[in-house]
């Protein structure tokens, strides 16, 4: 007998409603310059379903992370794939009653790794304010897979007998091949998605140096995506090497120029996270009022990303990031 | 004799699981610290893969993250997530090495909730890529400190798999065969599970431990091999490695 999980479905999995929608996005190259502001307020919407690029503290798009949570956004729902700090700023739209985190598929979330549980990401997942359905990893990087092919399912080997299994939205199937056993993992289609690069011209057309985590499968799965780039770089260079193009322009909607707009987060060649910043947060969380006090100085109360940086110590610190990052404190990064 | 806490000790012991040429996916902190010093003393060409795409670095200093840039330092390819999971799920890949959770006889793992899923006492991170990892490699090693809060009869939640119920149970469950936890290591001892039965037993005991200390600290009935040794301490080597290069922060080993 194959069996259901028992969890919810956040989002339609249907590969038919997703082209009608693909069918009327543009493809033509026009300019997405713009602010992270404006790409926020034009593509974020109340009751959207949100996916974070990078990995937790590494290669995340802070700069349109908090200008989400200053905004206001409501009731959305999010892809909790390898989330760290992305879900922790996140998770500060969920204080004094209001709910900018209301669905989570879970795969990684309240855990910044070895660094430990965030208290208040942990407050809001304990609440009940906050439906969930559990995954893995490998299960959301595999759904959101599915969505890029334009399939409404793909088969897995993992989950299979456990609770996780039984608390996801995942179907048992049986192989028409082999009749083994398999997991069927429903396409997931983002309404929104927020990346952050090392590189894209202004079309949308993105480099990323290192790992890539999701963020393919997780670029072309969503329905709308915001770049956020340490650089902006001309058209022309991308053509020299289309080779090295990992996020085609046809699947971007905003572009933003945020240098170090992965801090405190780890950017491969360029800066390391900055683990002083990180633990500051996690300490603040302990308290309310000093974690109210921590939201106005860093996130609530700056104008954008610039200042946060500026608080956190501007070039000087980036500049210490950056030899860390390289080690060796000689030139070997990309960036 | 060199003097060691025991998180020293457990990824002393752990890193000695890893041989040179084996293939390792890990998971974060003690066993992302055991394959770096495995990788700094007898096993250079340990082949270490982390989750978010880092494969085959030389590591320069112990990752924070999984994801971070130091699991590709030197590495012999910078890929992706669904690369290194699918080269766990065509069984390419040896260990499957994941941290501290709670666990049971069976070896089944819990990182998600204690309590009520929908109203949860504590809210864990989840699988992440555990769950993965623990069914798709052919052995599972599990790094976990030891008190029978941690070792339970039965996980609140299963996030993981183990041996599930018992004999027979992955393979109805639909999981690749032949796959399946091999080796816990606790702060007590090193456990391995029964042929038969599938339920952990003492393979070695940590020096100064006594099999008593390991079933206080054990929520279910603990078994022990006939020739059950005891465990290798850390030699000098080892320590100085993991002290100077591996974790010279103290990131891990200065919680004692």
């Amino acid at each position: 007998m194959n069996r259901s999980g028992h969890g919810p479905l956040f989002s339609d999995p249907d590969p038919d409603s997703a082209r009608a929608f693909f069918r009327k996005k543009k493809v033509a190259l026009t300019d997405k310059v713009m602010s992270v502001s404006e790409a926020v307020t034009r593509f974020v919407k109340d009751g959207d379903y949100l996916g974070s690029g990078g990995f937790g503290t590494n290669r995340i798009a802070t700069a349109a992370l908090h200008e989400i949570v200053r905004q206001k956004k409501r009731n959305l729902g999010f892809a909790g794939h390898t989330t760290t700090h992305d879900f922790q700023i996140l998770a500060a739209g969920n204080r004094q009653g209001e709910h900018l985190l209301a669905r989570v598929d879970a795969a990684y979330i309240v855990g910044l790794e070895a660094r430990g549980l965030s208290p208040q990401a942990r407050r809001v997942m304990q609440s009940g304010e906050v439906e969930v359905c559990e995954w893995t990893n490998y299960a959301l990087a595999c759904r959101l897979q599915a969505a890029a092919m334009g399939v409404p399912f793909l088969p897995v080997r993992s989950m299979l007998g456990t609770d996780t299994f039984e608390h996801s939205a995942a179907r048992e199937i049986d192989c028409p091949f082999t009749g083994k056993k398999m997991m069927a993992v429903p396409a997931l289609f983002p309404d929104v998605s927020v990346i952050h690069v090392h590189e894209s011209d202004c079309y949308g057309n993105c480099r990323i140096f290192g790992i890539t985590m999701a963020d393919l499968e997780l670029a072309r799965a969503s329905k709308r995506v915001i770049i956020t780039a340490e650089k902006i770089v001309t058209a022309d260079a991308i053509r020299e090497r289309p080779w090295d193009t990992a996020i085609p322009s046809f699947c971007v909607d905003a572009v933003c120029e945020v240098p170090y707009g992965s801090f405190p987060g780890n950017m491969p060649g360029a800066y390391f996270s900055d683990e002083l910043h990180l633990r500051a947060w996690m300490t603040a969380e302990q308290d309310d009022a000093a974690y109210e006090v921590f939201l106005q100085k860093y996130v609530l109360g700056v104008s954008g990303f610039e200042e946060y940086l500026a608080r956190c110590g501007g070039p000087e610190r980036i500049a210490a990031l950056r030899t860390e990052e390289l080690l060796d404190g000689g030139d070997g990064g990309t960036v | 004799m060199a003097l060691y806490n025991a998180m020293e000790l457990m990824i002393c012991v752990a890193s000695r699981l890893l041989e040179d040429g084996a293939t390792v996916a890990v998971g974060t902190g003690g066993p992302c610290a055991a394959a770096m010093l495995a990788q700094k003393t007898h096993a250079p060409n340990l082949y270490i893969m982390f989750e978010a795409g880092g494969m085959a670095p030389q590591l320069p200093a112990m990752p924070i993250s999984v994801g971070d840039s130091r699991t590709f330092y030197r590495g012999l390819i910078a890929s992706g997530m669904c690369d290194v999971m699918e080269a766990c799920q065509r069984g390419a890949v040896d260990y499957a090495f994941l941290g501290g959770a709670q666990i049971d006889a069976f070896g089944n793992l819990n990182s998600t909730v204690i309590g009520d899923h929908a109203h949860p006492k504590v809210r864990f991170p989840g699988s992440g890529g555990a769950n993965d990892f623990a069914s798709f490699c052919w052995r599972t090693l599990v790094m976990t400190r030891h008190d029978a809060r941690r070792f339970v009869e039965r996980v609140d939640f299963l996030t993981s798999p183990g041996f599930l119920t018992g004999p027979g149970a992955r393979e109805k469950a639909g999981l690749p065969p032949d796959t399946g936890p091999y080796r816990v290591i606790t702060n007590l001892a090193v456990m391995g599970f029964d042929a038969g039965t599938k339920r952990m037993q003492v393979e070695s005991l940590h020096p100064g431990v006594s099999f008593d200390q390991v079933q206080e600290n054990t929520g279910f009935e603990m078994a022990m091999v006939d020739r059950a040794g005891i465990t290798d301490p850390p030699e000098d080597t080892e320590l100085r490695i993991l002290r100077e290069q591996v974790d010279p922060q103290h990131y891990l080993i200065g919680r004692e």
